[in-house]
């Protein structure tokens, strides 16, 4: 039996979902460049789990590393999303927030750095409740000033996605990647299910749920910038042209634009995801 | 959650360190560094009480094949116990490859 | 299973003392009420998100901020910088009084964690341009509902008074989650201090700039407006000679305790950010 040019596609593709997030970070960096900060052996770990009887991680579930893509400097900071669901408690949120914040240092002084940001996040650790959210506002901050110097690159390619306060991170990048099996959205099917009932949204329904927030939907309703395939090589590719194309205003500037799309919205019968592409799409 | 440690006799230095895994749901981490003295000691950070006998069991077998003077850290989200010597013989595979490696 | 509290009203009522109602703007959504208002030797812009049973959109009808509410705040903040541009820009007061995020499909659909990010874009950018910007905890802060009005400022004040709730998820809807009773989540809080929905706890943390002593915030006197505005006078001057970023929930006192491990990370990264 001949081998088909798809099917060679088919088996050189390589998954970038099935990686960790360690191997997600080296992945999209220049080969030979990835040189991790305070990593597993800093032992840098929750204050917060052991005394609710969860075993901490020695990252804490997120890889901050640095090198470079396409020869620039870089820093990717990655989320583990099989720990804790990938969810941001105090340490891994000072990761996150002082990374960029770094890279904001080195921009300022004429030294340019290029962010990535690789989300696999539930938001929140509930178990550290106020100290993940004040560290997830210390990112939102790092990215709107990072933004001034440097385009922000953020990919979702699950298979937890991007939620709570980290999809308004996601929100705030210049460039956003992601891949069908994404989902994003502010808050997860489980929780809206739970608070508004199950007319409103039946969590175990599937397709429904990536009609709604799925990396697909997104791309096409101008919430994500490129739709990816789960390959390593192409959401690498992604990232350096996102550094190397001009960027656009981020569209969390767009204020008026956002009020007048919405503004057509009937409140009590908005539209079918479907429509809503129609609607609100890139047009063909 | 429960915190084993367990000390082994050793006849080699261990040169580098390594680390492998998630603690993820039924997964574990393993952190193995040059131990301080010259026996290997191991701490076990688990999320399952009452499992001590099994973990020495495989500890046991690990370190009559391996005779690092090693550091090592687990942390255990409920791995079976085929997947903790999975998790070590890829450890004890990259340690050799790596002393090799050296010369 | 508790119920959920009733609707709050007190956001509206400490708009209402700090400025005077007759000086709110009357600018749509009704969710988003601002007011220009002297403070001291200048004047300030208030911002509120307030309640509405008539909202647009059903699941943003008690408090919430929702779509309309969060782009309505993007609108004001960026208003105010394009006003402001050629000139000393006014400081910009955010009263919190909010119960969290609206939960909904629609909210999903249309993208509320979008709407989100624009207007902490907004609130992060009138601080970058200069704006001393202060957030005032009244009542609840709570997670999606704080990060997009008030937790950009850099300068938080809130009143010691057990309406002001802060945290990740408010109680009840943490407690289904975890399938816990609210009292069991309290105690858990009582151990694990970042848990706390209390403002004595928060406080701890060192994220706040001032916890105001004295002051009802559900009943407030005429000379508890008078006391919190002399504290946002003194909140204003200090942020307008700070630096424009967050950086005082790191080096406050309380911080080098209640966020130890933040500054030991942030220090770590720094130690090892240049290759060796």
């Amino acid at each position: 039996m001949s081998s088909t040019p798809e099917g060679e596609r088919f088996l050189a593709r390589r998954s970038f979902i099935e990686l960790n997030a360690r191997e997600r970070a080296r992945a999209l960096l220049d080969p030979g460049t990835f040189r991790e900060l305070a990593g597993p052996f800093d032992r840098l770990k929750s204050p917060w789990l052991p005394l609710q009887g969860v075993v901490a991680q020695a990252d804490d579930g997120v890889v901050i590393a640095r090198g470079s893509i396409d020869g620039e400097s870089a820093v990717v900071a990655s989320i583990e999303g099989a720990y804790q669901g990938g969810s941001v408690g105090e340490v891994s949120g000072a990761k996150l927030a002082g990374a960029l914040e770094l890279a904001l240092r080195d921009c300022e002084r004429g030294r340019a750095v290029r962010p990535v940001l690789l989300l696999e996040t539930g938001g929140v650790r509930l178990q550290e409740a106020n100290l993940g959210l004040a560290a997830i506002a210390e990112v939102h901050a790092a990215i709107v000033a990072l933004r001034r110097h440097v385009p922000v690159v953020a990919v979702v390619a699950g298979m937890v996605g991007c939620f709570g306060g980290m999809s308004l991170a996601a929100a705030l990048c210049s460039h956003l990647i992601v891949t069908r099996q994404a989902r994003l959205g502010m808050n997860g099917p489980e929780v809206i299910e739970q608070e508004a009932g199950l007319a409103e949204l039946d969590a175990a329904d599937r397709a429904l749920i990536w009609a709604l927030m799925g990396g697909e939907q997104r791309q096409a309703t101008g919430f994500a910038d490129v739709l990816v395939e789960d390959d390593s090589d192409a959401i690498a590719a992604q990232v350096r042209r996102a550094f190397a194309a001009p960027a656009p205003a981020p569209r969390s500037e767009q204020v008026e634009g956002l009020i007048a799309r919405l503004a057509g919205i009937d409140g009590e019968r908005p539209p079918e995801p479907a429509a809503l592409r129609a609607l609100w799409g890139r047009g063909t | 959650m429960e915190r084993l440690t367990f000390t082994y006799p050793a006849r080699e230095a261990v040169a580098r360190r390594v680390h492998v895994g998630v603690v993820g749901s039924g997964d574990l981490e393993v952190l193995l560094e040059p131990s301080a003295d010259s026996d290997a000691h191991v701490a076990v950070t688990t999320s399952v009480d009452g499992f001590g006998t099994v973990w020495k069991h495989v500890l046991d077998r690990f370190f009559s094949r391996f005779e690092g003077a090693a550091a090592i850290e687990i942390n255990d989200f409920g791995a079976t116990p085929g997947v903790v010597l999975l998790a070590s013989s890829r450890r004890r595979r990259r340690c050799a490859r790596e002393q090799h490696a050296r010369g | 299973m508790s119920a959920d509290p009733p609707v709050s009203t007190i956001g509206l009522r400490w708009l209402e003392g700090l400025t005077g109602s007759a000086g709110i703007l009357d600018l749509p959504p009704r969710t988003v009420r601002v007011a220009d208002v002297p403070l001291g030797p200048e004047v300030a812009r208030f911002i509120a998100v307030v309640p509405d049973p008539d909202n647009r959109f059903p699941r943003a009808r008690a408090g919430e901020v929702g779509l309309d509410e969060a782009l309505g705040l993007a609108r004001e903040v960026r208003r105010t910088i394009a006003e402001d541009a050629r000139r000393r820009p006014r400081a910009i007061i955010a009263l919190v009084d909010v119960t969290s995020q609206a939960y909904g499909r629609r909210e999903e659909l249309l993208g509320i964690h979008l709407a989100g990010a624009a207007a902490v874009d907004a609130y992060a950018s009138a601080r970058l341009a200069g704006h001393p910007l202060v957030a005032l905890l009244v009542g609840k802060a709570i997670s999606g509902g704080f990060l997009t009005h008030g937790y950009q400022a850099s300068r938080i004040l809130a009143l010691d008074s057990p309406e002001v709730l802060v945290h990740a998820m408010s109680k009840q809807a943490a407690a289904r989650v975890t399938r816990r009773t609210v009292e069991e989540l309290e105690q858990l809080g009582e151990r694990v201090a970042p848990m706390a929905y209390d403002v004595r706890s928060y406080a701890k943390l060192g994220l706040l700039h001032r916890l105001i002593a004295g002051v009802n915030a559900a009943a407030p006197a005429p000379q508890d407006f008078e006391r919190v505005r002399a504290e946002l006078i003194a909140a204003v001057a200090a942020a307008r000679a700070g630096a424009r970023d967050l950086s005082t929930r790191l080096s406050s006192a309380a911080a080098q305790t209640g966020r130890a491990a933040s500054i030991a990370v942030r220090s770590r990264l720094a130690e090892q950010w240049d290759a060796p």
